[in-house]
């Protein structure tokens, strides 16, 4: 029967998996009922309504910020129509396996500023918890609300060509994104709502309440009905969109420092009435720039005293102070490790496979295979001093590997993944694109993983960076009821 | 339910720069229609560019008050701070800043007015079509009212939103009134002449307040009935005396219903300004001097302004 094929007309995955058709035989597609409906779709304007759904972005303000010397441009995060799709059975997968690396991620985040247990039964190197520029002396010995350091986490994972998917990153600071899931869903539903028809989708609109749920779990001890608040540097932050997406959907206040006050080491924030208690704050402001007293003295986005009224347990920051240590490359290499420490489980999502060069046979295996590998320095993010061994020149390639010699557990390396696909639509028509994806998990009392998350799609032909300062998009993500 | 005073302090300015931006629509769109019947054109233009004492500001930038400078001055001319644009711009800054408290159609109308405006063709040799632009501004400020009356929770923001509208509409009219009565207190010769009657139609016009006024003084019209017209009725929506009963009522529902006892300072001030105007009739007030008496009125708006900020905006005395 023609409906019930796999494959969309004049699409051609070039070989990698894609998300939409599947990987071949052995790896089968999550819906044929979504490839029916993308190729009824076909018949349509496509272009004239993905024009129209980005027109409406940027009217509705779903915008980052982009500032130069003289002007601020908002730009919206290229829209893609095609949506990614994850089947019922692989989502309950990643669900429990994010579950399971947050778990890891708020116990070793505990164990390093209590007992240490995994530096002294050798798990991990001291060095790469204690000398981490994320790790926060005045966390040592405080317990957090509730005891959860990571509130929230978004875990980034990429598909291989062999189908499997791989956490990429742990992201247990600030992770933003999520209001793009929830804003192209909506958008989808406006623009493009015959797409969805009679395909049973997981909702992704209780985001808010499950957040303020969670928030409201982990208040200080003795508060029944905490005041909850977003903390925001303001509008000059590039993702201050984000942050009145997430206020409002909780119903709180979108606060800056200055709306806030420390008086006997409690918060209180400026109200039309004098000073009120203020007792959870989602901050997205960085640990260095919270506490001009206790971090960064040049910071203006901050308040002053906070530190110490959270060291005093009378108010909840959500995420913890010094977070970060747990999410950077060095550690995330020892990921795999942590869970079967600590829970004797082994990863439900695996890692990309990476070598700690840190560690001899790291090491040896990396400078055999430069030429194949990426290697990254750990204590770097934002891509800076990656060398990626196949498209590296002789000069880089002998560089790096001087590098590695003198300094070997500054380094990881990884095999290059050929990134998934997934159709996108490009001039008129589908092409493959690469995406990696998102998910967001919640925790209070309990975990909670948004069904779906963000799907970044790199619109460049052959690219595989999917950031938004660099060509980036965003595409609805589909979570399939069954 | 608490706001925080950052919110209030925007709201309020929010509301002031949309009406502060329609009413300089108003008198721009009946001051081009003026200077169409008028061959010399441009002692009205003039008269304008003193509204918001703005001689020093515009006399730098441009050598003459010809219409097209003024109009781009008062229209399109981001760099001036009392342009049309220039409010649009603030008003849209603090509706950004307070999206979380909003209704996102009252953002999104917001800033597609600004986004609408900044990418008109601009400059100051630009032909504008004075009186599209003019409606387009009235009808994209109105429309924001509607969708704010429409869509905008009536907790205390709501309050303070409608504070900020009338603290400014009374000082508009008390600047357009001031301007313009001045300008048109008849010459002996013109009494009664066409022209002069047809200039305060328009000033009733550029206030939407000719066909109300026409029903209650149907056969007669001199500077003095207008003038109390504008300043007195207690049924025009743009009266000084109409604004002032509103501020009044909402001052009190703040201190009442929201119990922001703070406000008993602003509500000191407006009972001030309301009796005066109750107790001066039009009379006393051309006795007083018109421009002395406006100016009075401009300088209560000005302390009930600072007020609100003291009692509500920047109160960090105690809890």
């Amino acid at each position: 029967m023609a409906d019930d094929t796999d494959g969309i007309n004049g699409y051609d995955p070039s070989g990698f998996y894609c998300e939409i058709v599947g990987g071949g035989p052995d790896l089968p597609a999550p819906s044929k009922a979504v490839q029916k409906r993308i190729r009824q779709l076909q018949e349509t304007d496509l272009m004239a309504r993905s024009k129209a759904a980005e027109q409406e972005l940027y009217n509705l303000g779903i915008t980052f910020t982009v500032y130069t010397e003289k002007t601020a441009i908002d730009r919206i995060l290229p829209f893609d129509v095609i949506p990614r799709v994850i089947s019922a059975k692989e989502w309950d997968l990643l669900e429990a396996g994010i579950k399971q690396r947050v778990a890891v991620l708020n116990t070793f985040i505990h164990d390093i500023y209590h007992e240490r247990r995994c530096i002294k039964d050798g798990i991990i190197p001291a060095h790469l918890v204690l000398g981490n520029k994320n790790y926060r002396e005045s966390m040592i010995g405080l317990d957090p609300p509730g005891g959860v350091y990571v509130h929230i986490c978004g875990t980034d994972l990429v598909r291989g060509s062999d189908g499997i998917l791989r956490v990429l990153e742990d992201n247990a600071r600030t992770p933003s994104g999520v209001s793009y899931v929830v804003e192209n869903r909506h958008m989808m539903m406006r623009a493009f709502s015959d797409m969805a028809e009679d395909i049973g989708i997981r909702p992704v609109d209780d985001y808010g309440a499950k957040l303020h749920a969670a928030l409201h779990d982990v208040a200080p001890e003795g508060v029944d009905d905490p005041q909850v608040v977003l903390l925001s540097p303001g509008v000059f932050n590039s993702a201050y969109f984000e942050h009145i997406f997430i206020a409002r959907e909780m119903g709180v206040p979108l606060v800056e420092g200055r709306d806030l006050v420390i008086e006997e080491d409690k918060v209180y924030m400026r109200t039309t009435r004098g000073l009120a208690p203020v007792h959870v704050i989602y901050r997205r402001i960085d640990d260095d720039f919270l506490d001009p007293l206790a971090f960064r003295e040049d910071s203006l986005l901050g308040v002053p005293g906070i530190m110490q009224a959270y060291a005093k347990g009378n108010v909840t920051l959500a995420n913890a102070i010094g977070t970060g240590v747990a999410d950077d490359k060095a550690i995330y290499a020892y990921m795999p490790r942590l869970i079967k420490y600590y829970f004797d489980e082994e990863a439900i999502i695996p890692n990309v496979e990476t070598n700690i060069c840190g560690e001899p046979e790291g090491l040896q295996y990396t400078l055999d295979n430069l030429k194949d590998l990426v290697v990254k320095p750990v204590g770097e993010s934002g891509g800076y001093g990656i060398v990626i061994g196949p498209k590296a020149s002789q000069d880089e390639l002998d560089d790096i590997r001087a590098k590695l010699k003198d300094d070997p557990a500054n380094f990881i390396s990884q095999p290059m993944v050929s990134l998934s696909v997934c159709p996108t639509l490009i001039d008129g028509a589908l092409e493959p694109r690469h995406v990696d994806l998102r998910p967001f998990c919640l925790t209070g009392k309990d975990s909670w993983v948004l069904p779906g998350g963000l799907t970044r799609v790199a619109l460049k032909r052959g690219s595989i960076v999917v950031n938004s300062s660099q060509g980036g998009g965003s595409k609805d993500t589909w979570v399939l009821s069954e | 339910m608490l706001l925080l005073a950052r919110y209030a302090e925007s709201i309020f300015w929010m509301a002031r720069y949309i009406e502060r931006a329609e009413n300089l629509a108003r008198l721009i769109d009946v001051n081009a229609s003026f200077a169409r019947d008028d061959l010399t054109g441009g002692h009205n233009w003039d008269a304008i560019v003193r509204l918001n004492a703005d001689e020093e500001q515009f006399s730098e930038r441009y050598p003459r008050a010809t219409p097209r400078a003024v109009v781009y001055f008062y229209t399109l001319d981001a760099e001036n701070p009392t342009s049309i644009i220039s409010s649009i711009a603030s008003a849209r800054e603090n509706a950004r800043a307070l999206r979380p408290l909003i209704s996102t159609e009252m953002w999104t109308h917001i800033n597609m007015l600004h986004n609408r405006l900044k990418d008109m063709p601009a400059g100051p040799d630009h032909t504008l079509d004075v009186a599209k632009y003019c409606e387009i501004v009235k009808l994209g400020c109105q429309a924001h009212a509607g969708i704010t009356e429409g869509t905008f929770y009536r907790d205390q923001g709501w309050y303070f939103y409608q504070i900020g509208k009338f603290l400014e509409r009374a000082d508009q009219v008390t600047r357009l009134l001031d301007v313009k009565y001045h300008a048109l207190l008849p010459r002996v010769d013109d009494v009664g002449s066409p022209q002069d009657i047809s200039q305060w139609n328009a000033l009733l016009r550029s206030a939407a307040g000719y066909h109300a006024f026409r029903r209650v003084h149907p056969r007669t019209m001199t500077p003095r009935i207008v003038a109390e017209f504008m300043i007195r009725n207690n049924q025009f929506p743009r009266s000084v005396r109409c604004c002032i009963g509103e501020l009044a009522n909402l001052v009190t529902q703040l201190i009442v219903s929201f119990r922001l006892s703070r406000g008993e300072d602003v509500a000191v001030l407006i009972d001030g300004a309301r009796h005066e105007l109750e107790e001066f009739s039009i009379d006393d007030i051309i006795d007083f001097g018109m421009h002395e008496y406006l100016d009075r009125v401009q300088r209560d708006v000005a302390s009930i302004s600072s007020a609100m900020a003291s009692a509500y905006f920047h109160n960090d005395d105690g809890k």
